[in-house]
């Protein structure tokens, strides 16, 4: 028996801390006591939580029960010959990473923070800088083991008998088509722990889009933009691009043998826990991107660095998220086919005045056939904006709607605020999913407030 | 559900004839989220036409639910049928009688009428609508006290009074109910213009309904859990509550 009560009551938010609800929570200890669980579950049903950085309320169930995952942490196989990792979905994409290195190996994808759980991380089909290149994290896993509403346990893959509709409808289904138990993943090789980047700093728009597209000859390419800059400025930002460094790459940077870098450190600064309310706002924003922007290296290439400060520099803050204040933060993301689209885009946020410091561009490459997965052929701009912002909620209705109309997508495991009108134009094979909900979970067991909010 | 921003998809007024109350309605109504709303009252036909009055807004689908505020025994019944359609994100308490303070000298029945709704169905209803929310683990419980209730006036210690009770019950009412995901707000307004307050003196710093309706709508996504309307109130009554009661006797109003 686990040392703590089974369930107890508890106030749960995303990673943007609003719209708090309670729950219970369960955080089972193995498989065995997930099951029991799961039997006591009431009619308000449940939802599996991993990490919690679900920016909205994809991880809440207010008034049912909400399932832990953290506690199924075992790493069950790694198979070096074949490339292979089996994990239970508990295990972070932090532990993966150190795990993997150790063998000469790699995540295939790995989101802007490594404190992803691999259950969350195929619950919302995550991606990364080398979208374009690898695609979203659908596209590495071989199988995975996912416990259905009525108990039962299935293995799928997206072979044909492997009940390959589950398999999809399950990359990105926000934990509402069943509960991912462990999944294997495909490694990808590498030589050193290290990553060879390139960065380049661009004074507009056009110049930007340009050298992401040029940066794609790498296997790890983003832009960050700086929203707030207008005039002939607009859309300025800096791009890097990068590849994992070879043997020999690392031994020219280095006179004798370096130490290897901690792929998962420890956080180094912390934000305390109260933050003046308004301290993200327009001039403070503004002041930062500027001296983001000039800090940049106009142009520097096959810069040696850790893993870690690659993919994941907001992990070195703890909790992050509470510069935002009490009343917390909204991510948008979205994707749209054409350039121009971002540009309109970034001109209504420009003309909002909305201070947002983390806005980050890519162009994405083929998508993957979950029909809740959100990556596919376009450019995606990722934002993070005070909630307490005036208008905000209207500013980002109105971007919806440009979203829409281009026939672009908004990321559910960012959402905290969409018009349920809008899933089906942004998921155009929502219909799939729902018929694969009914047959695998009819009496609606599988439930969150964000299912209940967008009625998915 | 309530979105990042606050936003109900579906809410009831209980005293869904109060100007209020219909004000707060449009306010959240303006988000564009709301997708059902359920009114409790007393009169149905009074119900139907502020239902009517509603039309243009986009208040989603409405419903009545017959609700009698000095029958609490009946109050169970009208709280199934207020959730019986699914969660509720914003339940506002709006019913309430001002009642005229120089005849209940005389006849304290109406001073007890005035206690009854207020303070006791108040009491009532809040404590059965939160037992629905604690259950759907989220949701926001709107109580309309007053300024009234922060200092007893000898012009209208009665309806103060009942306020004051009311105030008291949903402050505490809220902090028990810390970390159930549920939240309750305590609304005092000042002199507002509507039906009920037809005819008398206006009293400094008066406001109009939809003031509060925006008000409220604001503290939903700000969080807040007591919201003065106009909030230049707050300071003034701080001010106010401190002041000698030789002073204070003297004031008009």
């Amino acid at each position: 028996m686990p040392a703590e009560p089974a369930a107890a009551g508890r106030e749960l938010t995303g990673w943007g801390r609003t719209a708090p609800s309670s729950a219970t929570f369960a955080a089972p200890a193995s498989v065995a006591d997930l099951a029991e669980a799961l039997a006591s579950r009431g009619p308000r049903g449940a939802i599996p939580r991993g990490l919690g950085r679900s920016y909205g309320d994809s991880a809440q169930n207010a008034g049912g029960l909400v399932v832990a995952t953290a506690g199924l942490d075992r790493v069950l196989a790694v198979d070096a010959a074949a490339g292979t990792v089996t994990v239970e979905a508990g295990v972070s994409i932090g532990r993966l990473i150190r795990v993997l290195l150790g063998q000469g190996m790699f995540v295939p994808v790995t989101p802007g923070t490594r404190q992803v759980s691999i259950g969350g991380a195929v619950g919302a089909d995550v991606h990364g800088k080398n979208h374009h290149r690898d695609g979203s994290i659908g596209a590495h896993v071989e199988r995975m083991t996912v416990v259905l509403a009525d108990g039962s346990v299935r293995d799928v893959s997206p072979a044909a008998g492997d009940d390959p509709e589950l398999f999809w409808g399950t990359l990105g289904g926000l934990g509402l088509t069943g509960l991912v138990t462990a999944a294997t993943l495909r490694a990808l090789p590498v030589q050193t722990p290290w990553m060879s980047v390139d960065t380049r700093r661009v004074s507009d728009l056009d110049t930007l889009m340009a050298a992401l597209e040029d940066a794609d000859r790498r296997r790890y390419s983003v832009a960050w933009v700086d929203c707030m800059a207008g005039g002939a400025h607009a859309g300025r930002g800096i791009v890097t691009a990068a590849d994992h460094a070879t043997v020999a790459e690392v031994a020219e940077h280095r006179r004798g043998p370096g130490q290897a870098p901690d792929p998962d450190p420890a956080p180094r600064l912390a934000v305390p826990g109260w933050i003046p309310p308004g301290l993200l706002n327009r001039v403070s924003v503004a002041a930062f991107n500027q001296a983001w922007y000039l800090h940049a290296p106009r142009q520097r290439t096959g810069e040696l660095q850790s893993t870690a400060t690659f993919f994941h520099p907001l992990d070195g803050v703890q909790a992050w998220n509470r510069l935002y204040g009490r009343a917390g933060m909204v991510q948008y993301q979205c994707v749209v086919p054409g350039p121009d689209t971002v540009a309109d885009l970034l001109a209504q946020l420009r003309q909002a005045g909305a201070p947002s410091f983390l806005a980050v561009l890519k162009k994405f490459g083929p998508g993957n056939p979950g029909p809740l997965s959100f990556p596919r052929p376009g450019w995606t701009l990722a934002l993070d904006l005070p909630a307490a912002m005036p208008e905000l909620p209207q500013l980002l209705d109105r971007l919806d709607e440009t979203v829409a109309d281009v026939g672009g997508s908004v990321y559910l495991a960012k959402d905290s605020r969409m018009r349920p009108e809008l899933l089906a134009t942004y998921y155009p094979r929502l219909d799939a999913w729902h018929q694969l909900r009914d047959r695998v979970d009819p009496d609606r067991r599988w439930q969150s407030d964000q299912s209940r909010r967008l009625s998915l | 559900m309530k979105d990042a921003f606050g936003s109900p998809q579906a809410v009831a007024v209980v005293g869904g004839t109060s100007q209020i109350g219909l004000a707060i309605c449009r306010a959240v109504a303006s988000s564009g989220r709301l997708q059902r709303l359920v009114l409790a009252g007393r009169d149905p036909s009074a119900l139907a036409a502020s239902g009517d009055s509603l039309r243009g807004w986009p208040v989603g689908e409405v419903s009545t639910v017959g609700f009698d505020a000095t029958v609490t025994t009946g109050h169970d019944e009208a709280v199934r049928e207020m959730f019986a359609g699914g969660d509720l994100d914003v339940v506002v308490l709006a019913f309430g009688v001002l009642g005229e303070q120089e005849g209940m000298l005389d006849e304290p029945e109406r001073a007890i009428h005035v206690a009854e709704v207020n303070y006791v169905a108040g009491i009532s209803m809040g404590l059965r609508v939160a037992a629905q929310l604690r259950r759907q683990g989220h949701g926001t419980l709107v109580v309309l006290s007053s300024v009234a209730a922060e200092r007893g006036r000898a012009s209208n210690f009665v309806y103060g009074s009942s306020k004051a009770g009311l105030d008291t019950f949903a402050q505490g009412l809220g902090d028990s109910l810390q970390g159930t995901g549920v939240r309750v707000m305590v609304v005092r307004p000042g002199f507002v213009r509507t039906q009920m307050t037809a005819g008398m003196a206006e009293a400094p710093f008066a406001c109009d309904a939809d003031d509060v309706g925006r008000a409220v709508a604001k503290a939903l996504r700000g969080g807040q859990e007591t919201v003065w309307v106009p909030a230049a109130l707050r300071p003034v009554m701080s001010g106010v509550r401190h002041l000698p009661r030789p002073v204070f006797r003297k004031l008009r109003a």
